[in-house]
């Protein structure tokens, strides 16, 4: 039985889908049988990151109305082997997914593989529901940045609460916070929300942060998770956060900002 | 203080009003969560009987359910208008 994973944030463009691509890709480097499945009906983004949008042929709300079958939907990864994706719909009718639908397909994909990440829509509606409500692990994306935190907040009440696991009274989901876009030197002037910051304030374990980062920009350019692009800060920092993830202890590396000549010199 | 020094203690405050302003919102809704979902119509209905006697401002009537052990607790604060 595969755990499944959303990637969920409340507040949207904070790095949900940039996430969820890395996260899969590490997952499955890592040698476990990955799907990445995108819940975000009407938009349509993650192929576009993972770099196989001209291979999508049918899609998740195909394979619930009986259109296509699970094996006909899915798209094998031509990089890294054991990762697939199920690329959402791109149909306007925000119903297309439904509750049995999501439960039957979920299911199906928890029998064969060992991950199967959600990349959850912007919003606390219907669609962001339906991501986490299977979800035994959330990924909680968060900037540092007022709205983005609250609406963080507003996630983690509805993880506790609006979740299978919570009405079933079985064990909580299990939270675990990412912030992203985080600019160590503006932190450093106090400009921004701290990571201390932000985790007193949602108290929740915290599994990695990602810097503000041109590599991420460049990878989506070429269609590569970031995480793949070993040489650059934001794909180390999601290489660390998988290996957390699977259990490893890694030092937070890109907390205080590298200073270069210029910051030597109005070093106060 | 020197100049430079002047601009950051400025911007030291701008992520401490950040964070202070995210404890007071966060708390406050997560006082609000949990399946109360008739507060904010209770909340309506008590103004509404208040004002039949007072003249009160909108947002005179505060309400909140406090737990504490295994009961929950309604609270109650009505702020009525300075008397002269
Ligand atoms: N660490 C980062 N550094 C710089 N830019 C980033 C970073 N993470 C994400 N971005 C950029 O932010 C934008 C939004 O990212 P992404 O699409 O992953 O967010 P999202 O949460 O999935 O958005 P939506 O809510 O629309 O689904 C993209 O342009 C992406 O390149
Ligand atoms: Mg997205």
């Amino acid at each position: 039985m595969a755990r499944i994973v959303v990637v969920t944030s409340g507040k949207g463009g904070v790095g949900k889908t940039t996430t969820s691509a890395a996260f899969g890709a590490g997952l499955a480097r890592a040698g476990y049988r990955t799907v990445v499945v995108d819940f975000d009906v009407g938009l349509r983004n993650l192929d576009l990151i993972m770099g196989c949008e001209r291979r999508v042929v049918y899609d998740f709300v195909n394979v619930i109305n009986g259109e296509a079958n699970l094996n006909q939907a899915l798209i094998r990864d031509k990089r890294v082997e054991g990762l697939e994706i199920l690329p959402a719909s791109q149909t306007r009718d925000k119903d297309a997914l439904t509750f049995e639908g999501v439960e039957s397909v979920l299911n199906a994909l928890a029998e064969t593989h060992d991950y199967v990440v959600c990349d959850s829509p912007a919003g606390i509606e219907r669609g962001a529901h339906l991501a986490m409500y299977f979800a035994d692990d959330a990924l909680v994306v968060t900037n540092p940045e007022v709205s983005s935190v609250r609406d963080s907040d507003r996630v983690l009440g509805l993880l506790s609460s609006k979740t299978r696991r919570a009405e079933q009274g079985e064990e909580p989901v299990k939270e675990h916070l990412v912030v992203t876009r985080y600019a160590a030197s503006r932190v450093g002037k106090g400009e921004m929300l701290s990571m201390e910051d932000i985790c007193e304030i949602l108290s929740i374990d915290l599994l990695g942060v990602v810097p503000e980062s041109t590599a991420v920009l460049n990878a989506s350019n070429a269609g590569v998770p970031v995480i793949m692009e070993e040489k650059t800060d934001a794909g180390q920092a999601y290489d660390d956060l998988v290996a957390r993830y699977l259990g490893e202890e890694r030092e937070h590396r890109f907390l205080t900002e590298k200073k270069g000549l210029f910051g030597r010199l109005f070093k106060g | 203080m020197g100049f430079l020094d002047y601009f950051r203690s400025e911007k030291k405050r701008s992520a401490s009003l950040a964070k202070e302003r995210l404890q007071v919102i966060v708390a406050r809704e997560r006082t609000n969560r949990g399946g109360a979902d008739y507060l904010p119509a209770l909340q309506q209905d008590i103004l509404e009987v208040i004002r039949r006697y007072i003249a009160v401002d909108d947002d005179a009537v505060r309400i909140q359910v406090e737990r504490e052990g295994d009961c929950e607790v309604l609270e109650l604060n009505v702020t009525l208008p300075e008397t002269e």
